[in-house]
């Protein structure tokens, strides 16, 4: 057999492989378009955090370091110098800790809630289940401020603060130290409850997503090898969605971080860090929320330095959570983490 | 099993059919009468009847959606995962009924271990994958204990030499046929007393595939094995004993109920089947 080449001035003149209209025009919009929704987020985020700074400069230079650590808030009245005394440290202190309690009282809630909705309960509880959850998510946060503070805290928060007080403010460091009284009504505690319920939702909606994905192949290996429900949950499922429970929280945190009217409203507007979580307190989101109104210029650059430290703050969790997360992968030697 | 409402019935069954040429053991690890499996109202197998020998390799042969992995997942009740599935009938396990009341499902599968389709050891180092059933059971003490547990396993499933090297590498980090071996030396581990195989081999390459058929042969000594199987050769070249299974329209839907045909000495249904569907599908007439 011999092979015989078309030769090339008996080919068809026209490219057959020529570009057609369809992937020649389109593709490069539709990439182009992508590319400038992707640049425009990363722009507006740039330009946000850098018109802050640039308008709290002036505050930061004039209290340095004293800034994070110092206690009093005294706000002066110059339209263009830092008169007064900028110490944030309250504010810091107040977010962290409700946003601690939130994570700490959401956490192991939203995973229980997860495990039953994916393991345990049957399909006409699960569905149901689930779009609730999805429900409780899309509910505004003035509403649960206006419910906490009206009615939560009144009828069930109080006679709470009051038991703890009575028990484990009684009791021992730490504890007599975080539950000291007198029991004021509006406080850390409130607040950080209250957070707790708003950030559940999307931690148990994060944490069922998750769990669902837990590959079938391993439970039956696992049920197949004798291991009891229990043991199935625990060393399949969980083990395998530890990432995605740290992601579900991080998402949580973040919103209990930058929650700004239900804590104004609970957490009680205090600027002295109270070392008891039944004391009143402030958060960075509530007093920007609660004085920018009627604020100086040189308070509202001190406002905008407070954003930008909740925004770094923010920041920090986010690679501390990423780092968790690679180093839990590393621990398992899980080749899909 | 202790409870008792578990009835222990005539635990001296032995064989009706079975030719005794004094190599193999006659005692029955499984009595299986007039099984039916339904899936909510749907009927998937119907009337079940079979005896599986210790030691034995029995294979169930039989076209897609014939019902031969439904019944073999009937032995370790692993049907019980999906909500819908119920069992009539009864299987007797040394003369227990494993759908007694009283009976623990974890229990009856710590002594009927399962080889599935797709190898799908656990995201945890070869090691840890084969400790997790003896230690989830809690009966491993201390390191060594486990060490020499975990060897022996792996020994016994061919795979010791390929992998006492790197026995802290992750068990997906191996190939396909190691992932199936080291399945294989999870489920043993347990020391069970039957291996339930659903169609072990289907994901693997023919060099892969003769390993395990090798192991099974070596295993039969120490276990009894069941094995699902869309190829007729390897039932042919490893089992004892095979079983038919095929498919029936039922006349009032167009939904289909299997059956198990008949479940004779390998080389009987291959050679000599007694029914006329059997001879057909294994001269590839049908199927």
């Amino acid at each position: 057999m011999t092979v015989v080449d078309t030769p090339t001035s008996e080919r068809d003149p026209v490219n057959p492989f020529k570009s057609t209209e369809r992937g020649g025009k389109v593709d490069p919009i539709f990439r182009w378009v992508l590319r400038s929704s992707g640049v425009l987020v990363l722009a507006i985020l740039a330009l946000m955090v850098l018109r802050t700074t640039w308008a709290a400069w002036p505050v930061f230079a004039s209290e340095g370091l004293d800034f994070f650590t110092g206690t009093l808030w005294s706000v002066g009245p110059s339209r263009s110098e830092v008169t007064g005394t900028y110490g944030a440290w309250p504010f810091i202190y107040g977010t962290l800790v409700s946003s601690a309690l939130a994570i700490i009282i959401a956490l192991p809630l939203a995973i229980c809630t997860a495990l039953y909705l994916t393991q345990l309960a049957p399909p006409r509880i699960a569905r149901p289940g689930s779009y609730l959850v999805e429900m409780l998510a899309s509910v505004p946060s003035i509403i649960f401020g206006l419910w906490g503070l009206l009615w939560f805290l009144p009828n069930v928060l109080r006679p709470v603060m009051n038991f703890l007080e009575d028990t484990l403010g009684q009791s021992f460091p730490p504890f007599s130290i975080l539950f000291e009284g007198p029991v004021f009504g509006v406080s850390y505690f409130a607040a950080g409850v209250v957070l707790a319920i708003m950030i559940l939702p999307i931690i148990t909606a994060i944490c069922r997503e998750v769990f669902m994905l837990a590959p079938e192949g391993e439970k039956q290996a696992a049920y197949g090898l004798g291991a009891t429900r229990w043991e199935v949950i625990r060393k399949v499922v969980l083990a395998r969605s530890v990432p995605g429970v740290v992601g579900g929280t991080m998402l949580g945190l973040g919103r209990a971080l930058g929650e700004t009217v239900a804590v104004a409203m609970l957490i009680g507007a205090s600027q002295r860090v109270g070392t008891s979580l039944l004391f009143p307190g402030d958060s960075m989101a509530a007093v920007i929320f609660n004085t920018f109104a009627d604020g100086a210029p040189e308070a509202i650059w001190a406002l905008f330095a407070i954003g930008v430290t909740l925004f770094f703050i923010t920041m920090i969790v986010n690679i501390l959570a990423r780092l968790l997360v690679w180093r839990i992968g590393r621990i398992t030697g899980d080749a899909t983490v | 099993m202790t409870d008792d409402t578990a009835t222990m019935a005539d635990p001296m069954v032995t064989a009706t059919k079975r030719p005794d040429d004094g190599t193999r053991s006659t005692e029955v690890v499984f009595d299986v009468e007039d099984l039916d499996v339904y899936y909510g109202s749907f009927r998937a197998v119907r009337n079940v009847d079979a005896h599986i020998f210790k030691n034995d390799i029995t294979a169930f042969i039989g076209p897609s959606g014939c019902g031969k992995s439904t019944v073999l997942r009937c032995f370790n009740r692993m049907n019980d995962m999906v909500p819908t599935a119920r069992v009539d009938g009864s299987i007797r396990y040394h003369g227990w009924d494993l759908y007694a009341t009283g009976v623990d499902p974890v229990e009856v599968r710590r002594k009927v271990g399962m080889v599935f389709q797709k190898p799908n050891p656990f995201p945890k180092s070869i090691y840890d994958n084969v400790a997790f059933g003896p230690k989830a059971a809690g009966r491993v003490k201390g390191k060594s204990d486990t060490d020499e547990l975990v060897e022996d396993a792996l020994r016994r499933a061919a795979l010791w030499d390929e992998v006492k090297d790197r026995l802290k590498v992750s068990g997906l980090g191996i190939s396909g046929g190691q992932q199936q071996r080291l399945c294989i030396a999870r489920a043993i581990a347990m020391h069970p007393e039957v291996l339930l195989m659903d169609e072990p081999c289907s994901a693997l390459d023919p060099i892969a595939t003769a390993r395990i058929e090798d192991l099974m042969l070596e295993l039969k000594k120490q276990f009894t094995i069941i094995i699902v199987t869309h190829n007729m050769q390897q039932a042919a070249r490893v089992s004892d004993r095979t079983g038919f299974f095929t498919t029936e329209v039922n006349p009032d839907s167009d939904t289909r109920t299997g059956l198990l045909v008949e479940l004779d000495d390998t080389e009987t249904i291959f050679s000599n089947p007694s029914d006329e569907r059997t001879e057909q599908y294994v001269t590839g007439r049908f199927g």
